[in-house]
């Protein structure tokens, strides 16, 4: 096969991974402060998106559009559409609670309940109405903490208080919450940022193990983070998406010299 | 390399690798050059000169290769670092090998002095040396340039290379057929031209890698090939 027929061969397959959510000229304001310049990215179904870029970018702002965090900001203001399974996720019908449990999030900062462990988890099922009984919710937290790779540490001590983990075992935690009502997407805010190189690496084998059944877009300062974990990478510039593309082509042969530059460490 | 690293000693490490790159490749013309003098003059001093100087290519491709290590474990390079990296050590093996080649060609000087070498066999040789010399001198200089159209004539002409190969391999054989006095000898020169033609090879590995280096693709389509001596000899359908 010839080296072009063989692209065509990776676009294709790359290609034929069903959208989850599209952003179409997506354009953020503070007040009247610009801060995302039409963006137009797509997150395909069981695939970690990375979201890079120096700080102040765009890609953080980006990324609460995916679950209207940015709601509760004043004076914040979204143009253009995004798309969650092709219905718009802005739309006046759209119950915001109910979007956010099908789009959750993980943020920078390990930030358990106050309660105890078992309680972080079922608090989201339990609002939700999504466990019948004490049996079914049992399973819930287990299944969870199971998922988030934190079973075998807590299942003895599942009701002290969560925040007496270590910071990696709350990062874990936080993600067994998220997990816990059953979200098609995640979506991570530098969930490692505060972690030591262990339990990034807890975490991040995680990442992997949950793209089989969820959707992921992380924004991460480390690009060999983005480079670890992610098939596709988006980088963002000035609030610009400057490329998105496949992370193998992103690390080893960018597109745009200011991609280029970024990941290399240079001075534009 | 269109602008520096922040962190500057980073710039510094790749530097260090460019600049031994470069010496490593004048040592390798250098050798490969007095190889050849020394066989067509049948001058052993020169050729024995050659032979302890392999030792200085040897050290540094292993110097080459530690530092490329270090400096991707250290600063985890991106893009083209990375390929400049990579590039740095395929370059440098390629390198070490010339010197081997020159220290093999070298090396018969000593086994066969004593015959005499036909002139125009020994001019032969040579036009075949300086064409191997020439590719491996424009390669270098490409490699200090980075100029990608260059880069793709130098693999375009290796075939010259491999054509003068395969009329010495002939011109070898019938000298053979001759005399069988001959048959020591003239299998030294073969073996001789044999490492020219390996030189050209690895000055066009070496513009492959530049191309690589620059433009993070490969050169397209096959390298040409005119060495047509693994049919010498057959039978003929």
């Amino acid at each position: 096969m010839t080296e072009a027929a063989t692209e065509e061969l990776l676009d294709k397959k790359m290609n034929a991974v069903p959208l989850k959510m599209v952003g179409k000229d997506v354009s953020v304001y503070y007040g009247d402060k610009r801060a995302l310049y039409d963006v137009n990215l797509n997150v395909r179904e069981n695939t970690v998106t990375a979201l890079i870029g120096p700080s102040g970018c765009g890609k953080s702002t980006f990324l609460r559009t995916l679950n209207r965090m940015n709601d509760t900001i004043d004076g914040c203001r979204v143009t253009g559409t995004i798309t969650l399974d092709g219905d718009d996720i802005y739309d006046s019908s759209i119950d915001v609670v109910e979007l956010r449990a099908r789009v959750g999030m993980v943020f920078q900062k390990p930030n358990p309940f106050p309660k105890s462990i078992y309680e972080n988890v079922a608090y989201g099922p339990r609002i939700h109405g999504l466990a019948k009984s004490k049996a079914d919710l049992d399973q819930v937290v287990e299944q969870s903490l199971q998922k988030a790779g934190l079973w075998n540490e807590v299942k003895d001590r599942l009701h002290e208080g969560g925040t007496g983990l270590s910071g990696g075992q709350q990062q874990r935690l936080c993600i067994a919450r998220a997990v816990a009502v059953s979200p098609e997407v995640i979506l991570m805010d530098e969930p490692c940022s505060a972690l030591d190189p262990i339990a990034t690496a807890r975490v991040e084998e995680l990442i992997h193990e949950l793209r089989t059944n969820f959707t992921i877009v992380i924004v991460t300062h480390s690009m060999q983070q983005a480079a670890r974990v992610s098939q596709r990478t988006a980088m963002f510039h000035l609030g610009n998406l400057v490329e998105e593309n496949d992370t193998d082509k992103m690390f080893t042969n960018p597109d745009d010299q200011r991609t280029q530059d970024y990941i290399m460490g240079r001075f534009g | 390399m269109s602008s520096t690293h922040i962190v500057s000693i980073y710039d510094e490490e790749l530097k260090y690798l460019t600049r031994r790159i470069s010496e490593m490749g004048g040592t390798a013309e250098q050798m490969v050059g007095d190889s050849v003098r020394a066989l067509v003059n049948t001058d052993v001093a020169l050729a024995q000169k050659v032979i302890s100087e392999d030792v200085i290519l040897d050290t540094a491709e292993r110097q080459i290769n530690e530092k490329a290590i270090v400096t991707i474990a250290k600063r985890q390079p991106m893009a083209a670092d990375l390929r400049e990296i990579m590039g740095a050590i395929r370059i440098a093996a390629d390198l070490e090998r010339v010197g081997d080649l020159g220290k093999n060609t070298a090396k018969r000087v000593i086994a066969v002095q004593g015959s005499s070498i036909p002139r125009n066999l020994a001019r032969g040789l040579e036009h075949l040396a300086e064409l191997a010399l020439m590719q491996l001198k424009e390669v270098l200089d490409v490699y200090a340039s980075r100029n990608i159209e260059k880069a793709k004539e130098i693999r375009e002409r290796d075939d010259e290379i491999d054509a003068i190969y395969t009329s010495l391999f002939r011109e070898l054989l019938t000298y053979m057929m001759e005399d069988p006095r001959n048959i020591t000898p003239c299998t030294h020169l073969l073996f001789c031209a044999k490492n020219i033609e390996r030189i050209g090879d690895h000055a066009t590995n070496i513009a492959e890698t530049i191309f690589y280096m620059a433009t993070g693709s490969q050169p397209e389509g096959e390298r040409p090939k005119d060495d047509h001596t693994t049919s010498v000899g057959a039978v003929e359908e």
